[in-house]
């Protein structure tokens, strides 16, 4: 029943995000159709403004946006005039959701195996590669590691591809550059998380029961040991979903993470609100998610 | 209970284990790569010639567009009766195979080409021509370009809504071939003018099926030497060779693709890595890397036709006083903003118009005079910078060379004149807006000429004109302006475009300019074929091929 509460608050939290996002877009100075060159005359501009909505008061404006919300339309996109909100997001979101799901996955793949390792080998130098690999992907921040990696393995090297998006080459540094601060995140949470575990009393009973080692880490101790993980990996993932702006940027990706940011300063209402609402209802359902995945995870959380 | 397994052992014997707890991530991992190569992702077949344009356009319509990369798509699809040179950049016959000028310089005929034809292989007809003009005038279109009218008779009473009846407009089928143009003056550009986009002959069928979507419609008819294939935003527009197009035989490349993006050391990094042929947008070179490429023989140096300089706001205290704005103009180094800080071998200028210009010599503007400076600024009532009130110079902060800029015209006005000045970065529609409404004191401008005649620069500052933003008026410039512009003598026009740009400069100062504009392109000429540096920076794709090997 919590559940089922939580699921019908969704579409009230977009809303209201929606609605902020609507107006404080119309109050930055500056519309969409300010550009330095002046319209040709007060009439071209009318019929641009008339258009587009622009002339009409704000109140017709947002019911106007809420009217096409309802039915699934976003609008037409200010900047990019010939295509909908609808159709950028269906050609860029997709874009988006892979690579972010590709780097969900890295990060994933390098965190755990090398927090684990870490934890166990606590001092020894597993421990100590793991920890070189988290310093350098929290203190290397993207728009650094992202043209190394090319000037070296596209570049110098000549392996992979140095931009641009279609082929599984091309997809492979992205991936890498995206996901590798957030392995670094995941592998610090799970070495803590599983040296204090393995400090645990439960553990000691355990060994002196003769549990194997082997089972003993993977099957008691990894287990409580990933909640903080789990907790991480909501804001994680939609976090990598949503696009990254300099990873898009750097290797010319067409995803969605260039339009939210260009879409504000180009002040294109629609995409701009429209991003906002898909990034609002992406990260509730997530966190949702995380939630649920706790629950089944920890029984402590399941009785309470 | 179970017996103690061998704890050293284990992980060799009971792989199952790592994989049940492990298993669910990596097999998502696994499944999302399998789903990633085998749908959304086939990379296109290869394309003849691969160009980097730029930022993403934002409108491909030839009539709407406003932006230069906008600007090539549109020439690469629709073609008006005449088109730019490869090689010059002035206009040379596009659909018209031939024309004529009448006696007053008044009215031009164009005779339509027998193998003018649409991508669909329908004939391209007169009407075609008018209907496209008549569309690109209407108000309704809301087409920022529509001034190109203004030089045709009903053309600004057709664009400010003076005059409904858009048949009107002195563009007139006199026959199936033949058009004629009538313009209220004569025109030395007209011609230049007809190659611009927005005069391009557009699909009339299309255009009233689709309505506002047309261009994105199935089987576009084009006019030009392209048709649009595939169109992914943010990644790339697919050309494909226009087989009916009247100088098929002549486009090198059957398959262009266009890629789009806004990072200029990405748009290097391809190059470099051969995945990109020609870098055709200017704004896609990385400035801090200009020493470094300029001395690579594949970047090549080019002036064009753009402008630097600083407006001011001639209605507001004190730049209400031409002696300021006068003074602050006498004192700035320009040779060392450029040599310093733009660095990529720009012509410092005091001059507005760029040199060159369609054979026009610029004036001198106010060069350096320290003494009258402060002459002048003593006469205004500011002696030694004394009482002059806070003033802001406003620029765009998107790029770190306009802050420069700012700062050395700081510290110039400071060291020379006393005169304190505040900088305050906009953001560029606040900037823009700023800018229209006469919200500022001092501004960072820059303008890039539409067509290869001195007026394209000089017409700005008219009291009347939308792009003036200065607020300075003054009849006798204007006066020089309309005078020049209706006389046919090419040298005696250059005269008194010459006086106005002058009284512009020496007399009015509403701006300062700083330097004239250069470009570099990445191009190694012994693999692609084309391309030109012309002061127009205009590079038609249909003449750009890859050299056999």
């Amino acid at each position: 029943m919590k559940l089922l509460h939580r699921l019908l608050l969704i579409p009230v939290l977009v809303w209201i995000v929606a609605t902020l996002a609507f107006f404080l877009m119309r109050a930055a100075p500056g519309g969409p159709f300010d550009r330095e060159r002046a319209p040709a005359s007060k009439e071209v501009e009318a019929a641009l403004k008339a258009r587009y909505h622009l002339d009409e008061s704000l109140g017709r404006q947002y019911l106007r946006f809420l009217a096409g919300v309802a039915t699934g339309d976003l609008g037409p996109s200010f900047k990019y005039r010939h295509h909908s909100v609808n159709d950028i997001l269906a050609q860029a979101l997709p874009v988006s959701l892979t690579l972010g799901w590709l780097a969900f996955g890295t990060a994933l793949g390098i965190g755990i195996p090398t927090g684990f390792l870490g934890a166990v080998y606590r001092g020894r130098w597993p421990d100590w590669g793991g920890s070189l690999l988290v310093l350098a992907g929290v203190c290397i921040p993207t728009f650094v590691l992202a043209p190394l990696l090319v000037l070296f393995f596209s570049l110098k090297l000549g392996w992979l591809p140095v931009a641009l998006w279609g082929s599984l080459p091309q997809v492979l540094l992205p991936t890498f550059a995206l996901g590798l601060y957030f392995a670094a995140r995941v592998s610090r949470l799970l070495r803590e998380g599983l040296s204090e575990t393995l400090r645990a009393p439960f553990i000691l009973t355990a060994r002196a029961k003769g549990l194997g080692e082997f089972q003993l880490l993977l099957r008691h101790a990894l287990r409580p040991s990933l909640l903080p993980v789990v907790s991480y990996c909501g804001p994680m993932l939609a976090d990598l979903l949503t696009g990254s702006f300099v990873i898009e940027r750097v290797f010319q990706i067409p995803g969605t993470g260039a339009f939210f940011v260009n879409s504000f300063f180009s002040r294109d209402y629609p995409m701009m609100v429209g991003l906002v609402i898909v990034y609002s209802a992406l990260l509730l359902l997530l966190n949702l998610a995380t939630d649920l995945a706790y629950r089944w995870l920890d029984p402590r959380v399941r009785h309470a | 209970m179970r017996p103690p397994a061998p704890s050293q052992s284990a992980p060799a014997s009971r792989p199952g284990a790592l994989l049940r707890s492990a298993g669910p991530v990596f097999a998502l991992f696994a499944t999302l790569l399998l789903g990633f190569v085998t749908s959304g992702c086939r990379p296109l077949p290869p394309a003849d010639l691969v160009l980097h344009n730029g930022r993403e356009p934002e409108t491909i319509d030839p009539h709407l567009l406003t932006g230069q990369a906008d600007g090539r798509i549109g020439s690469a699809l629709f073609e008006g009766l005449t088109r730019y040179d490869p090689v010059t950049g002035n206009a040379i016959a596009g659909l018209a195979e031939s024309w004529s000028l009448s006696p007053d310089g008044r009215s031009y005929t164009f005779l339509l080409r027998t193998n003018a034809a649409w991508s669909t292989g329908q004939p391209i007809t007169a009407d075609d021509v008018v209907w496209s003009c008549q569309r690109a005038v209407d108000p309704r279109t809301a087409a920022d370009y529509a001034s190109q009218y203004f030089y045709i008779e009903n053309g600004e009473a057709i664009c400010n809504g003076a005059e409904t009846n858009l048949a009107r407009l002195g563009v007139i089928a006199t026959s199936p071939r033949t058009v004629r143009i009538q313009l209220t003056n004569p025109t030395p550009f007209f011609l230049e003018l007809l190659a611009s986009r927005v005069f391009a002959v557009v699909p009339r069928a299309t255009l009233e099926k689709y309505g506002d979507q047309w261009i994105r419609s199935p089987d576009l008819p084009c006019s030009g030497p392209y048709t649009l294939e595939s169109w992914r935003v943010n990644d790339r527009i697919r050309l494909r060779a226009n087989p009916h197009y009247w100088d098929a035989a002549n486009v090198r490349s059957k398959v262009v693709d266009v890629l789009a993006g806004d990072s200029a050391h990405t748009a290097l990094n391809l190059y470099l890595s051969g995945d990109v042929d020609f870098i055709v947008d200017k704004d896609m070179f990385p400035t801090e890397l200009a020493e470094a490429l300029r001395a690579r023989p594949d970047f090549h140096r080019y002036d064009y036709l753009g402008a630097y300089f600083v407006r001011f706001n001639c209605t507001r205290k004190p730049f209400t006083d031409p002696r300021v704005r006068r003074a602050l103009a006498l004192v700035i180094n320009r040779p060392r903003i450029v040599e310093r800080i733009t660095r990529m071998q720009e012509r410092p200028a005091s001059h507005l118009v760029p040199f060159g210009t369609g054979g026009y010599t610029p004036p001198t503007g106010l060069e350096p005079d320290l003494p009258l400076a402060r002459q002048l600024l003593a006469e205004a009532g500011y002696p030694g910078g004394a009482g002059f009130p806070p003033v802001e110079y406003a620029f765009n902060a998107e790029s770190k060379l306009h802050e420069h800029i700012a700062v050395e015209l700081q510290a110039t006005f400071r060291e020379a004149l006393g005169v304190r000045i505040e900088l305050r970065p906009l953001e560029w529609k606040t900037y823009l807006n700023n800018m229209s409404k006469l919200d500022y004191d001092m501004m960072r401008s820059s303008w890039i000429g539409d067509y290869n005649d001195p007026n394209t620069f000089l017409d700005l500052f008219l009291s009347n004109g939308g792009n003036n933003r200065t607020g300075w008026r003054d009849p006798e410039f204007d006066q020089l302006i309309q005078t020049a512009n209706a006389t046919l003598d090419r040298t005696r026009r250059f005269e008194l475009l010459g006086q106005a740009e002058a009284r512009l400069l020496r007399v009015g100062a509403p701006i300062v300019p700083l330097y004239s504009y250069v470009g570099f392109y990445a191009l190694d000429t012994n693999r692609i074929t084309g391309v030109h540096g012309n002061l127009l920076d205009e590079h038609p794709f249909w003449a750009i091929g890859r050299l056999p090997r």
